[in-house]
């Protein structure tokens, strides 16, 4: 029963309290780059969260027999291994989404969030809190992604997964698809979380 | 050599790798608190982008096309990336020590500056050759060297000014970077074609 409750603890620690994007800020590039629309957003999430899944699971199997010298290498190559099957399933079965995310699926191998999580977490813990806590990082990113990509696309295109939710008379604001607004929406969503924890 | 300036004078105002493409946004907002420091970094990282774009180049010309291992171009870059970062470190440690004082701490971090991988993935997709990619691969280091030190001016003034309690560190540095990236537009349109 322990070890489900300390699960439990490490997935919400990822989804709220330790949220990757807004709270410890770690892979910014994508949750910027491709936060253009939902799809992309959801997209993107469920990539990382696989690449997570993967690289905890096997970081922590090996951990016991990694020598620590060349553990930061192994780390990266087994995350690289992970990014090129996301990168030939998306490009065979997603032909789209491997167009609209581009450069931004390789470049998951240098998403400091998952190298974090194998350093910090799953190169020290056994095989069940590394899934627990994968998946809950996992989620955080992909909430957060959903969260940024939402306003962006309401805001700029005046839709919501591509179904125009706020009418024909909203003129739609295009820099919040380009960067600026990126910018600008990622600043006023951490400053409200700021806001909101600093009230409790 | 018109091809050339275009993609130099693109890669550093239009599509700046900072502000417009959001590659290397780690160190864009973790090392501009100074200038001083946020110089050293721009210096390490153009100067790593430029010797990656070469070598990846060159490793993907040579290796990967005639052996059709396309597909293994993530694994290899990063692999490239990583020991060419380690080999700089160390030429820099046993010949000068000023340079290694000066740049020593930010080299570790580049490896995972998602910039450099960044540019190394754009010159094989947009199919330069060995000179075009050594260009860009110089402007995109130089154009991220400017936003950083813009940023880090603009974040030392900012030290003096009134800011609301939790809007202070990220949330502002956010709002800067969206002021910048407004100003960059400026430059669109910049070459016709």
């Amino acid at each position: 029963m322990n070890v489900l409750n300390r699960m439990g603890d490490e997935f919400f620690k990822g989804v709220w309290r330790e949220n990757p994007t807004f709270r410890i800020v770690l892979g910014m590039c994508p949750s910027l780059a491709i936060s253009t629309s939902v799809v992309n957003g959801v997209g993107m999430g469920l990539a990382a969260t696989f690449v997570l899944l993967g690289s905890n699971i096997m970081v922590s199997l090996v951990r016991n027999i990694t020598p620590s010298k060349i553990r930061i290498p192994m780390f990266i190559i087994i995350i690289s291994t992970f990014v090129t099957i996301v990168e030939l399933v998306t490009e065979a079965y997603t032909p789209d989404l491997h167009k609209a995310l581009g450069i931004f699926i390789p470049l998951i191998v240098v998403n400091c969030i998952i190298l974090a999580r194998a350093e910090a977490f799953a190169s020290k813990e056994p095989l069940w809190y590394s899934i627990a806590d994968a998946i809950g990082m996992g989620a955080g990113f992909t909430l957060a992604l959903v969260l940024i990509s939402g306003i962006r696309e309401m805001l700029g295109n005046g839709t919501l997964l591509g179904v125009p939710i706020l009418g024909l008379h909203y003129n739609p604001s295009i820099v919040m698809i380009m960067p600026p607004g990126a910018f600008l929406t990622i600043a006023l969503l951490i400053g409200l979380m700021n806001y909101i924890t600093r009230k409790k | 050599m018109e091809k050339l300036a275009v993609i130099f004078f693109s890669v550093v105002l239009i599509n700046n790798f900072v502000l417009a493409r959001f590659l290397g946004l780690c160190p864009f907002l973790g090392v501009s608190k100074e200038f001083r420091p946020a110089l050293s970094m721009g210096i390490a990282v153009t100067f790593v982008m430029t010797l990656a774009s070469a070598v990846t180049w060159v490793f993907y010309h040579s290796l990967l096309v005639p052996y059709h291992l396309g597909f293994l171009q993530t694994i290899v870059f990063i692999l490239v990336i990583a020991t060419l970062v380690q080999f700089v470190e160390m030429v820099i440690a046993k010949t000068s020590p000023l340079l290694q004082e000066a740049l020593g701490i930010y080299l570790p971090l580049i490896t995972t500056n998602c910039a450099v991988l960044g540019v190394s993935l754009l010159n094989i997709k947009q199919g330069y050759n060995l000179i075009e990619t050594i260009i860009h691969g110089f402007g995109g280091g130089l154009g991220f060297t400017m936003a950083l030190l813009i940023m880090s001016a603009i974040r030392e003034r900012l030290e003096f000014a009134k800011v609301p309690e939790w809007m202070k560190g990220f949330p502002i540095a956010f709002v800067l970077a969206s002021m910048m990236a407004f100003a960059f537009f400026g430059f669109q349109g910049f070459f016709s074609s």
